[in-house]
């Protein structure tokens, strides 16, 4: 791992980027994951009692 | 993240989130995106439109990884050809174990949610594409033997498969009609580019045809690869599965291909031996070699392009009777 401490502003300001980027990667794969459960169990996420 | 503190140390620029889009190449994954919607289109199947597309985003991210880790296997030989050594890692802008990391993450995330999203033969077949890639090809074929990317195109050839099967969870012939297509275009498309290419090849040690056998048997091969391909592109005008359209693009443009097939092997392409100064800059007597190249990707985005068109807009494939058997 890299110690933030010796960074230079322009590395830290990438280092930023790159970990936000890992933020909305992941993000997208939730709702991704959200939207195909939902549409997969279509109308019968309901058929069965409780 | 370990890139930051190497960069630092070696003075090359901190890597940028774009610079692990480049390692998914995304200019390949943009062309197995087009083959794969094809594919799952023609496919006719019922299926919603959010799944088909989360289906191709698969396969795109799928291809992707396989890009990256083809990128992590091939870090020592990038950086001695020019069409390779401004990638992310030969540039020491992303570490090679990040690449492997994004690589084999992004290869279980693509197969997982097609697995989940559309089917678990879909999501065989991207892990098997990825595989053969990455190992069979990149791995194995790519520094042993002439015939790397005949055998390896089968990788590049499986989306249009993969995305018939995510729809329709089969995949009949017509879909491994589509694979052939790519299959057998693969090595005239390949071979071309290697023709004026061949210096960097060879410094890399990769036994590409026109180093391994010289430019008159490569040209031999692209002409023979193109008598076998043609009939196939025009094939799907006779199973069902393309109409008058993809007929007239799919003669006309076979026609043409064959002519530039012909105009090469008749050629000196891939024996000059000037040296070049540019990337794609042309030797001397290669110029139907570049030609040919060209117009190959050209001609392979007209035929799916084609095929797409008819079945969006519903035009009537010729022969309609065989369909259910193909």
């Amino acid at each position: 791992m890299s110690d933030p401490s010796n960074e230079t502003p322009d590395a830290a300001k990438a280092r930023s980027r790159r970990n936000l980027a890992i933020a909305g990667a992941l993000v997208v794969f939730v709702i991704l994951t959200f939207i195909v459960t939902i549409v997969r169990m279509g109308g019968h996420a309901f058929d069965h009692g409780f | 993240m370990t890139d930051t503190t190497a960069a630092a140390v070696s003075g090359s620029p901190p890597a940028r989130w774009t610079d692990y889009v480049v390692l998914l190449k995304p200019r390949v994954m943009s062309l197995v995106v087009f083959t794969a919607l094809t594919g799952l289109v023609c496919a006719r199947a019922s299926m919603s439109p959010a799944l088909g597309a989360v289906a191709v985003l698969c396969i795109a991210v799928g291809a992707g990884a396989a890009g990256a880790l083809n990128m992590w296997y091939d870090r020592d030989i990038d950086g001695l050809m020019r069409r390779t050594r401004a990638r992310p890692i030969p540039t020491g802008k992303v570490q090679s174990a990040d690449a492997l990391g994004l690589g084999v993450v992004l290869s279980l995330l693509s197969v997982m949610m097609m697995g989940i999203a559309a089917n678990w033969l879909a999501a065989g077949l991207l892990a098997f594409t990825i595989l053969f890639y990455a190992i069979i090809y990149t791995a194995w074929l790519k520094r042993s033997t002439p015939q790397n990317i005949v055998i390896g195109g089968a990788s590049g050839a499986l989306p249009p498969v993969i995305g018939w099967a995510a729809a329709a969870g089969h995949a009949p012939i017509n879909a491994w009609l589509l694979f052939m297509i790519i299959f057998l275009w693969t090595p005239p498309h390949s071979w071309a580019l290697a023709l004026y290419t061949t210096g960097d090849y060879a410094k890399a040690g990769v036994p590409m045809m026109p180093v391994a056998k010289g430019g008159a048997s490569t040209r031999r091969q692209i002409m023979l690869y193109s008598l076998v391909f043609v009939p196939f592109a025009v094939a799907p005008a006779f199973t069902g599965l393309g109409g008058a359209l993809y007929l007239a693009v799919s003669g006309v443009g076979g026609a043409v291909f064959l002519l530039l097939a012909f105009r090469l092997w008749r050629s000196g392409s891939g024996e000059a031996d000037g040296a070049t100064s540019g990337l794609y800059e042309v030797k001397v007597g290669s110029k139907d070699a570049r030609n040919l190249f060209a117009f190959s990707i050209l001609y392979l985005t007209l035929l799916f392009a084609a095929l797409l068109a008819e079945h969006v807009f519903g035009l009537a494939p010729l022969a309609a009777g065989p369909r259910a058997f193909w």
